[in-house]
């Protein structure tokens, strides 16, 4: 039944005859490629729990009494987007898990996206040839900050809202066309009812299809280029060495599509995430306190507040003080990260095809710019909480949010300089980030001592063998051998382990 | 003890294989294979292949627990949390033990395959960019007409769907003048949000509350905070603002310069505004100077006076733009009025 079903599509799309390479296909094993499948099963889990909640949220600012369970909201005016997120989360069955893992996963991805970037960068596997595919996984960086932010803005609760009225001003803020971008974008001035239809639209539709689009991309390039892989256990320029497709490679990264997605289900369950009925409707008059917004947003928030009240006047024209925190910040910001393989390139004279990565300490000069970049953008992320930090540790507003101003020109200065020094002592360190063999500390017939390192502990070594290719293995003989014993999968697994 | 691993040829021999077996070329074509499944590297990576079995076998029935449990969680519409630890517990069971399945009960490798460099050859470049620009100009030759009016029909397109389409999105900024001026008008009573006119003997000395125009209750761009300093006499905040706080009332503007939250918190023994999104600090009794934090300017005072029976009305609509700053806003204080 499965032969002859395999028979009949293999003799219309010719499987047998490209698959088999597919099978073959080898993924470098370490731990830190698995950041990046992250952020693709949190895609998946975003989709899927996102297709759920479509089916009941309503997409409307109409003013509606809320008639639902929760009772302190009961008898309220609130819209419909709001009434509609409040009773999917207590009045469909599964609705509260559903909201709140696609909340979970957007934090996730946009996590697992950010750490991935850093992995990409301080090994160096941006260089050519994967410039483009650095460009193209900075935009999809962009594009999820952007979906998440439309994401959450949704439910038009009392905390979205104020991070709505937020973008609208800083829209205003960009020369000759803010105002028009604002108001184009809004259908007219703000709240205006135009915008939770448009933003739904743009959340569910416009941004996704971008984001699968330039995802498929950004993997056929990593099919094309095959994947980076770190120096060691045969790896050469011209090979790849690691894991076949199949059966491991797809057993373990399949298993860890279920990981990720049973860990997001669990922080659903058990961690509260923007519990909406606590912080009620949005109206333009009202306002909370502690107003934050999602954890990627943090750094242009932390920049709102550390930014001096400058304001740039011009004959007849301003340039508002949020633009420098808001927009020139960002730009800047991604402008410099699409830009840096060919910066590094232009400053290293490196132009040569790498598929090799670098260990950090092995560039400290890169390792050290990176880190202080990161430094200063963790400053501003940690400055997003003034007001939370200044209650908590009981010092004034002035003197937080003054430690911060200091603070985000500090940091960097001192993280380069250290960042710097650690690498080039690990270098120089024989042995660092290998395993310890201990030390025998011998007296000499003479009296003096000197020390011998031990001998290797026989379990910790294990034998370097040299990488296989696949296609070099005979498995048609090896099946036909096996005969009698029928075919149990592809490989003949020794069993002379007992 | 099977063959050794006899890889020295695989690398080199790689760019003939990817080669051949696009061409469908079977396994069997590599005649005296170099490599047989007895090979070290075909060897499971465990130790001790039974206690990952048994390990794995744990997991998958905890899976199939879990997920039975999660089916009947949600036909008895348990709460949300137990629904969510089941199916969490579930597929993260099912994960772990098809992950230990792959790393330790599966062939240990390491496997290879070789690396086509993505640089191309002189020669290829050179095919390609002939095949293209020599079929390109047969198809465009002696074409020059047909070529410009594509272009023009694209251009036209192109300025279409940036002009009218998007125009049609929304308003002009300065046709609806909401940037410019608010609903406050001569003569607008100072209104709460529930449709209430303000009496001058309604708020209590400390006492602070939102106002709109009667026409416009909640509006985004006329809220206006309301607060009485004293019981009697005129506030003065700046010079020419001699009658705009009547009997201790001050009018401010509740939109923040800075990015245009709602200044929601008053501290009455400061007398400060504290917007609560990024921490401007705004002091009242000096017209709304922002004494800390990001805000550039201060929020514009509105006007009051009393009338005869005791309403406290606006003497106008503010002097100046409110909230945040934009691009046609002129200057320090005002655009077009």
């Amino acid at each position: 039944m499965i032969d002859s079903l395999f028979s009949w599509i293999d003799d219309r799309v010719a499987l047998s005859r490209s698959g088999r390479h597919l099978l073959d296909k080898i993924f470098p094993d370490h731990w830190s490629f698995m950041i990046g499948e992250i952020a693709l099963y949190s895609f998946i889990v975003l989709m899927l729990t996102g297709v759920f909640l479509t089916l009941y949220f309503v997409p409307s600012s109409t003013p509606v009494i809320y008639h639902g369970v929760y009772a302190p909201l009961r008898g309220q005016t609130v819209s419909a987007a709001f009434d509609s997120t409040v009773n999917l989360s207590f009045q469909v069955r599964g609705g509260l898990l559903m909201r709140q893992m696609h909340h979970w996963a957007a934090n996730i991805f946009v996590g697992a996206i950010v750490v991935h970037m850093l992995r990409v960068f301080f090994t160096g596997a941006f260089r050519r040839p994967r410039e483009a595919n650095w460009m193209l996984g900075t935009t999809l960086l962009i594009l999820a900050i952007f979906n998440g932010f439309l994401g959450y803005s949704l439910p038009d609760d009392l905390i979205s809202g104020t991070g709505i009225r937020i973008a609208f001003s800083i829209m205003e803020s960009v020369p000759f066309v803010g105002t028009y971008l604002a108001y184009f974008l809004f259908g007219g001035s703000f709240p205006g009812t135009a915008i939770i239809p448009r933003f739904f639209i743009l959340h569910v539709l416009v941004l996704p299809l971008l984001i699968i689009g330039l995802l498929a991309g950004h993997l056929g390039m990593l099919v094309k280029h095959k994947h980076a892989q770190f120096p060691g256990k045969g790896a050469r320029d011209d090979n790849v060495v690691g894991s076949p497709l199949w059966p491991t490679y797809a057993a373990k990264a399949g298993g860890f599509f279920f990981l990720t997605t049973g860990v997001t289900a669990l922080l659903g369950a058990i961690v509260q995430i923007n519990p909406i009925w606590q912080y009620g409707q949005y109206y333009a008059y009202k306002v909370s306190y502690a107003v934050q917004p999602d954890w990627y947003m943090g750094w242009l928030d932390g920049a709102l507040r550390v930014m001096p009240s400058w304001e740039l006047n011009l004959p007849g024209h301003m340039i508002p003080t949020v633009f420098f925190p808001a927009v020139l910040l960002p730009g800047l910001t991604f402008n410099l990260i699409y830009a840096w393989p060919f910066i590094e390139a232009k400053l290293t004279g490196d132009t040569a095809e790498h598929h090799l990565l670098e260990r950090p300490r092995d560039k400290p000069l890169r390792t050290a710019i990176g880190a202080a970049v990161f430094a200063f953008y963790f400053v501003l992320f940690g400055a997003s909480a003034t007001d939370v930090l200044a209650n908590y540790l009981s010092l004034s507003l002035n003197v937080v949010l003054w430690a911060f101003r200091v603070l985000c020109i500090v940091v960097p200065i001192v993280v380069f300089p250290v960042t710097y020094k650690i690498c080039l002592e690990l270098r120089a360190t024989p042995g660092a980030g290998q395993r310890k063999r201990h030390n025998l500390v011998v007296r000499t017939a003479d009296g003096g001592y000197t020390t011998i390192a031990a001998e290797e502990y026989p379990g910790y070594v294990k034998a370097e063998l040299e990488p296989v290719a696949l296609d070099e293995v005979d498995l048609v003989s090896a099946m036909a051998a096996e005969g009698d014993q029928g075919t149990e999968g592809v490989y003949q697994i020794p069993r002379d382990y007992r | 003890m099977p063959e050794a691993p006899g890889t020295d040829g695989a690398g080199t021999d790689g760019a003939g294989t990817e080669g051949a077996g696009t061409e469908g070329a079977g396994r069997s074509g590599h005649a005296g294979a170099s490599v047989s499944t007895g090979a070290p590297q075909f060897q499971v990576a465990a130790k001790n292949p039974r206690r990952v079995e048994g390990a794995v076998a744990v997991a998958f029935l905890a899976s199939l627990l879990a997920f039975a449990a999660f089916g009947a969680a949600f036909w008895v519409a348990a709460s949300s949390w137990v629904l969510g630890v089941t199916l969490g517990v579930a597929l993260s069971a099912f994960g772990f033990g098809l992950v230990a399945w792959g790393k330790y009960l599966m062939p240990q490798g390491p496997f290879e395959e070789p690396r086509p460099q993505m640089a191309t050859t002189p020669a290829e470049k050179q095919e390609f960019v002939a095949d293209f620009a020599t079929r390109g100009k047969i198809a465009v030759e002696r074409r020059g007409v047909l070529v410009k009016l594509m272009g023009a029909a694209g251009a036209v397109l192109g300025v279409v769907l940036a002009f009218p389409l998007i125009r049609s999105l929304g308003p002009r900024p300065n046709q609806e003048q909401s940037l410019y001026h608010t609903k406050w008008r001569k003569g607008a009573k100072l209104t709460s949000i529930e449709g209430r006119a303000v009496r001058v003997d309604d708020i209590e000395v400390g006492g602070i509350i939102t106002v709109f125009p009667p026409d416009d209750l909640g509006g985004a761009f006329s809220q206006t905070v309301l607060i009485r300093v004293q019981q009697t006499g005129d506030i003065v905040t700046e010079p020419g603002r001699e009658t705009w706080g009547p009997h201790g009332y001050l009018a401010y503007s509740k939109v923040c310069t800075h990015a245009g939250c709602p200044v929601g918190l008053y501290e009455e023994l400061t007398q400060q505004l504290l917007c609560p999104c990024h921490q401007s600090l705004f002091d009242i009794g000096t017209g709304a100077m922002p004494v800390f934090g990001p805000a550039p300017r201060p929020l514009p005072q509105l006007p009051l006076y009393v009338d005869s029976k005791g309403y406290l009305r606006a003497q106008a609509d503010y002097d100046e733009p409110i909230g945040p700053g934009f691009w046609y806003r002129g200057g320090s204080n005002g655009g077009p009025q």
